[in-house]
């Protein structure tokens, strides 16, 4: 019997959804396997959130410093790392979020527990953890085992495991500890969040959504897609590569990076489903994606498909509606 | 300012169809095209801006075969001043032995920045960079969308999930991952990647670097690549672009938005 571990991920006061998402799956492995699920938190003084996180947890680890209270990986690794010499955990899970990304890897060097990266589901086999994980942007899966040790680091994409509404309450007791008096020097000191998303279009608000992506090719056509979607009475909004080339501004960007939105009908025109993407339209009631790409992982998310070139059914929507 | 700059050269696979190999632990790569990882490709944009502003050197390095140095050429054109291919042979690699293999040639270097893109395209680890870091001993900050170096210090964006970006000081040296969008990559024609062809160019062998056969090992397997489950995905609007606009706009009307 071994021990599960999770990074509790937080901002600002409040628990990241990845969070519970991870206490969840890991919740399961637990149940399957006999293992004990202890969440770890490092966080400023008197966190609100504890709580929250007991009812998920059979033990919580509160390292309570306000010097804790932002995202450090400097100060996290070498708390982390000391709590796993202790306790050498069988899995410890991260989120792969921007501050899991900056952790993971390097507590993985420090720790000497070999790293999976951006896992989608987590499989105990004959007491061999495995990790499925997407790449070529989602075309392909793959099943990935490691090389023996005693322990072992997953971090987990965002969206891949959901926490049913209620859950059965575990209660956590809650276990505070002090830093280590010897920290390193923190080399990168935060200094303060800012919003990139504020601009003069609320994409979040609208009913109908007329999206367009990589595929609308060049600059000039953003404007066409502008006036298709203001003639159907929706809002323009984007994905990331249209922001990337400065096209449009960040504040019409849909995904992890930028909003998530929940319009009626969701328009995606050439846009091919990067899992960042379709993490923002979880909340659409109806997804139609028009694409030349029969295979685009959109497809695999929309209500509705067209392969096709997106322009020609643009064009067709205009005339349609000039008829109409 | 002395810059590092490590890239990958990925197979292009949107728009195509992929097929699982024999070994069933790879995709049939023959007949696609490779190109320069994007997230690299604004790294290298990157470092190049910062010669130009700071002064200094950029030296990009690859782990790969001699196809891959086509994006070594291709940075160099961009401006970076000379490149590095570790040549790796019949070894398997994953992200721990790579990070291993450039840790063993970068920390011979001299450099005030080691930047890296945020994630490759292909497998999409994300975890090269920052084991990189760790290695070397160097401060380090994962999805970087801004940098200004004051000195041995640096103010970076930090990209964080919702639309958020968190400030911070970074001491230098250091390594950052380079998110897209950070700038605008310049074009790179044939002709300047020809005349970038005088430039140094050097190719080590693993086998020579140093490292022991234990450093040489991997620390993840693929045990298996498949294509996703099916699923009962989208309905399928047939029909030519003028049927598709009023299939789409019945839609519309049964959902409840007025157009």
């Amino acid at each position: 019997m071994g021990e599960i571990l999770v990074v509790v991920e937080h901002r600002q006061g409040e628990v990241r959804d990845i969070t519970f998402e991870m206490l969840f799956k890991a919740g399961e492995l637990c149940k399957e396997f006999s293992h004990t699920l202890t969440a770890v938190v490092l966080g400023g003084k008197e966190e609100q959130f504890i709580d929250e996180v007991a009812k998920r947890s059979d033990n919580v680890i509160y390292y309570e410093d306000d010097r804790l209270k932002n995202f450090s990986a400097d100060l996290y690794k070498e708390v982390l790392n000391g709590l796993i010499e202790e306790t050498r955990p069988f899995i410890t899970l991260i989120g792969h979020s921007s501050w899991g990304m900056d952790l993971a890897p390097s507590l993985s060097i420090k720790t000497g527990y070999p790293l999976a990266t951006d896992c989608v589901d987590i499989l105990i086999e004959d007491g061999h953890p495995k990790v499925i994980r997407q790449i070529y942007s989602g075309k392909v899966f793959s099943k990935m085992s490691f090389k023996e040790s005693d322990g072992y680091i997953v971090t987990v994409r965002p969206g891949s495991f959901q926490p049913p509404e209620t859950i059965e309450e575990k209660n956590g007791g809650v276990i505070k500890k002090d830093l280590p008096g010897d920290l390193p020097e923190m080399r990168k000191k935060f200094i303060e969040f800012i919003d990139s998303g504020a601009g003069d279009v609320d994409i979040t608000q609208a009913d109908l959504l007329v999206s367009v992506g990589r595929g609308i090719g060049e600059a000039e056509n953003v404007q066409a897609m502008k006036e298709l979607a203001e003639r159907m009475g929706g809002v323009l909004a984007c994905s990331r590569p249209v922001v990337d080339k400065n096209w449009l501004p960040k504040y019409y960007q849909v995904g992890t990076s930028g909003k998530s939105v929940k319009p009626k009908v969701y328009l995606a025109f050439g846009i091919s489903g990067a899992f960042q993407h379709l993490a923002g339209i979880t909340g659409a009631g109806t997804v139609i994606a028009i694409n030349k790409d029969k295979k685009a992982p959109i497809f695999r998310v929309a209500d509705y498909g067209v392969v096709d070139d997106l322009f020609k059914v643009a064009d067709a929507l205009k005339e349609q509606l000039k008829e109409g | 300012m002395d810059i590092i700059i490590c890239v990958k050269r990925i197979p292009m696979t949107q728009e195509v169809d992929l097929e699982i190999d024999d070994s069933g632990k790879d995709i049939k790569k023959d007949a696609l095209a490779y190109v320069v990882n994007d997230w690299d490709n604004y790294a290298i944009e990157e470092s190049v801006i910062l010669k130009e502003k700071l002064g200094g050197t950029v030296t990009v390095i690859t782990v790969g075969d001699e196809d891959d140095e086509d994006v070594l050429r291709r940075a160099l054109a961009m401006g970076a001043d000379k490149a590095i291919r570790i040549e790796p042979g019949e070894l398997e690699l994953d992200g721990f032995l790579i990070s291993n293999i450039l840790a063993q040639v970068i920390k011979g270097l001299e450099y005030d920045l080691v930047l890296t893109g945020v994630q490759a395209d292909d497998d999409n680890f994300g975890m090269v960079g920052i084991m990189l870091a760790e290695k070397l001993g160097l401060a380090h900050s994962a999805v970087v969308t801004g940098f200004e170096a004051e000195g041995s210090e640096a103010t970076i964006n930090v990209e964080l999930e919702g639309g958020l970006d968190e400030v911070s000081k970074i001491k230098l040296p250091a390594l950052l991952s380079i998110q897209t969008g950070i700038n605008e990559p310049r074009y790179v024609s044939i002709m300047g990647i020809r005349k970038a062809g005088k430039k140094e160019l050097n190719v080590v062998k693993v086998e020579d670097i140093g490292l022991s056969d234990e450093e040489l090992v991997r620390q993840t397997i693929i045990e298996e690549y498949f294509l996703p489950p099916e699923t009962e995905g989208a309905e399928m609007i047939e029909g030519d672009p003028s049927n598709v606009a009023e299939a789409i706009l019945r839609i519309l009307k049964e959902k409840g938005v007025s157009v």
